[in-house]
């Protein structure tokens, strides 16, 4: 087995921060997505939108100075030169009616089908909090997901058929894991990129569905 | 003459009662009454249902009450603490967990246009939203052009409690950033739209292009300062 290295989330995030393209109007899901705000390159404009209604959204600092000005993971932002602020209803409008071009998710499992399962960890006693997902994975012209290829404990995270509760079914369309870019295609799943020195097998090895391999298939690297 | 401002707080949430549902604005800390409700704690009205997108922001207003036992049950998107080393939703969790609150866990933007609905005078409507999920349990489905929707009912609020920027005495508003979310949908879907401000400002001071929620969906407005007395 060839040597080979999984990227780090600051690397993933700018991997993916920079296949957005010039103009569009991105929502980042809470968690690992947020990274992404950092690390836009700096020669597109990117119109971040988060979902308590803002549109044209900047980074903000670590700690909070102004309460209303804050993104869906509740940390501070700043406001670009252009934003608009609206209410929920125009916000949720822009997520559920197609208005946003792509939304970048976190998940716990993706399905070959693009089934997307990605607010309920199915953890006993835990209490049900979906937030603004389900909403996002219905509305958002493109819906990528970003997470870790396989758990802490190495249980696959791409499956034939998601075991979690499921946020939405058939709406993912392209999958960023610090091991590999795949998109969710008619035909299958389909590998775009992988990590240098990495084997098509052992990529196989750590994913629960069949993968087909594009003609080319790029290094995934920052 | 039309003079919606009240002159405290305590008048502001005086005719609230027992059973009633309270659509309560804020997301994260933004937003939130909490003089509001922290006046209903005092006011005593009990076995209330509350509609807020968090379940609690920290220890004060919506935690008091469900920790007083005065929520019967709590329609809400994200119950949970967010960021778990500084919970914000420790009291409800606490509530939940010993089985004294319901629990209606509904998608945010489900949420927002289920109470647009009972504003805007229609009914149930078919969404895409939690078609195929747990949270479509129970719910009338219909697929349609091949596509499959849920039904969700209209969501109206016999009060809402707000946070505004400026109010005049018509009830105009304005809100500061992302403190508007849910107050502009909130005003409209409740019979009584309780608005708390920072500042009551003059009538024809708002500028007419400025104004974020007309004065006819709000019946009631105070102005409350940092320390949360009203003057």
């Amino acid at each position: 087995m060839t040597a080979y290295s999984p990227l780090s989330r600051e690397q993933l995030s700018r991997r993916i921060a920079s296949d957005l393209p010039d103009g569009s109007y991105v929502n980042l899901g809470i968690g690992m997505p947020t990274k992404l705000a950092r690390c836009l390159p700096s020669d597109r404009e990117i119109i971040l939108h988060s979902e308590n209604g803002i549109l044209g959204m900047g980074p903000g600092g670590d700690e909070i100075t102004d309460a209303d000005l804050i993104n869906a993971s509740k940390e501070q932002i700043s406001l670009l030169p252009g934003a608009s602020i609206c209410d929920h209803v125009v916000s949720f409008t822009m997520m559920r009616g197609g208005h946003l071009d792509i939304t970048v998710l976190g998940a716990y499992q993706v399905s070959a089908d693009g089934d997307l399962a990605n607010w309920d960890t199915g953890t006993p006693g835990a209490i049900p909090a979906v937030g603004g997902a389900m909403d996002l994975a219905a509305g958002a012209k493109q819906v990528w997901v970003m997470m870790e290829h396989v758990t802490k404990k190495g249980e696959v995270r791409i499956v034939e058929r998601c075991t979690l509760p499921l946020t939405a079914a058939r709406v993912v369309d392209r999958i960023y894991t610090d091991l590999a870019r795949i998109d969710v295609t008619p035909r299958g799943l389909v590998v775009r990129a992988m990590v240098p020195g990495l084997a098509r097998e052992e990529l196989q090895r750590l994913t629960g569905a069949p993968l087909h391999f594009d003609e080319r298939v790029d290094a995934l690297s920052a | 003459m039309l003079d919606k401002t009240v002159p405290s707080i305590a008048e502001a949430v005086r005719d609230i009662h027992d059973s009633a549902t309270v659509l309560v604005s804020g997301f994260g800390a933004s937003g939130i009454p909490t003089e509001l409700l922290v006046a209903l704690l005092e006011q005593g009205a009990r076995d209330l249902t509350v509609v807020n997108n968090n379940g609690g922001n920290g220890p004060l207003g919506l935690s008091q009450l469900f920790l007083a036992g005065r929520v019967r049950k709590l329609i809400c998107s994200f119950a949970r603490s967010a960021n778990p080393a500084q919970p914000s939703a420790a009291a409800f969790a606490e509530v939940y967990r010993a089985g004294k609150i319901e629990l209606e866990c509904v998608p945010q933007g489900i949420m927002v246009e289920r109470m647009r609905a009972a504003a805007a005078g229609l009914g149930p409507f078919f969404s895409p939203v939690s078609y195929g999920t747990a949270l479509a349990a129970g719910k009338e489905t219909r697929v349609i052009d091949g596509k499959g929707y849920v039904l969700e009912q209209p969501l109206p609020g016999d009060f809402a409690f707000v946070k505004a920027r400026h109010a005049d005495r018509w009830g105009n508003l304005t809100y500061r950033y992302a403190g508007r979310n849910f107050g502009p949908v909130m005003c409209m879907a409740a019979k009584t739209a309780v608005v708390q401000v920072d500042e009551i400002v003059p009538l024809g001071s708002i500028e007419p292009d400025h104004v974020m929620t007309p004065g006819v969906f709000v019946q009631r407005v105070v102005q409350v300062d940092t320390q949360g007395t009203a003057r």
